[in-house]
């Protein structure tokens, strides 16, 4: 991973300066601040007990099986604390991307929104509690489709 | 205040950009006990937003099931050598953070 020496300083120092009006309004006024409300999903959908109702919290709880998503994930995971997950996709308009794991206490891991231009590809790590199913739910041109993998979790990491 | 992101974004063929981003962030998911035995509150980033010059280029929503120091791999097109990237967060007790990168 490189380090971020490129970072503009110019901003750091009008955050400084701009402290009067609380760094919050400032965010928002240059427009910085994540809105959730803009285009992501209800917090609630983190808080759900089953992952049907995590699905449906999506607005996927009826999505097709895909052979065009591709998830990549280990078979086996020594450290459930981090397990690499990787998800693209040659479906077209991909608006969505939603990562589940449907034994962990929280199902729904992350959720992201991908305007035009943006690949349907996204690599990250995620907290597994023990052997279960990484869930990926697509949603493009305005359908839902869906691919899973096991993981084999052997120190759980929730 | 949280330590600053890496962000590194590159120009690959040309054609589009491959953003590698670590936001440092503890990301407690309110289950771990502390060495006394009490439960530690959860405590991690909600949301984050990348912008491309101010057009947003990904954005998300985070549980507690994201590892520690959240860990993101996007590509995106539309975009020069020399362009200004920022990402930002923010968590679930109101801290965030904004940090800029140029593309390579």
């Amino acid at each position: 991973m490189h380090s971020c020496d490129g970072v503009d300083n110019g901003r750091r120092q009008a955050i400084k300066t701009g402290s009067g009006l609380g760094l919050l309004g400032l965010f928002a006024m240059l427009g910085l601040l994540p809105a959730a409300a803009l285009a992501g999903i209800e917090r609630k959908a983190f808080e759900t007990n089953s992952l049907n109702e995590a699905l449906d919290a999506l607005g996927g709880l009826i999505a097709e099986e895909s052979t065009h998503i591709t998830l990549t994930a280990p078979d086996v995971a020594e450290n459930g604390a981090l397990v690499p997950v990787t998800v693209e996709s040659t479906l077209t308009d991909v608006e969505q991307i939603s990562i589940l794991a449907d034994r962990n206490p929280t199902m729904l891991v992350a959720h992201y929104t991908l305007p035009e231009g943006t690949d349907a590809y996204l690599s990250t790590r995620i907290r597994m509690a023990e052997t279960s199913n990484v869930i990926v739910l697509v949603k493009a041109g305005g359908r839902f489709y869906r691919a899973s993998k096991q993981v084999k979790v052997t120190a759980g990491g929730c | 205040m949280a330590a600053p992101s890496k962000i590194r974004a590159s120009l690959k063929d040309g054609a589009y950009v491959e953003v590698r981003m670590l936001m440092y962030h503890d990301m407690e998911n309110g289950r771990r006990k502390d060495e006394a035995g009490n439960l530690v509150p959860a405590w991690h980033i909600t949301e984050f937003r990348v912008q491309h010059q101010g057009r947003t280029v990904l954005e998300g929503q985070f549980g507690p099931s994201v590892s520690k120091n959240p860990y993101l791999v996007f590509r995106f097109r539309g975009a020069n050598k020399g362009d200004m990237l920022s990402l930002s967060w923010q968590d679930n007790r109101g801290d965030s953070r904004v940090d800029d990168a140029i593309i390579d």
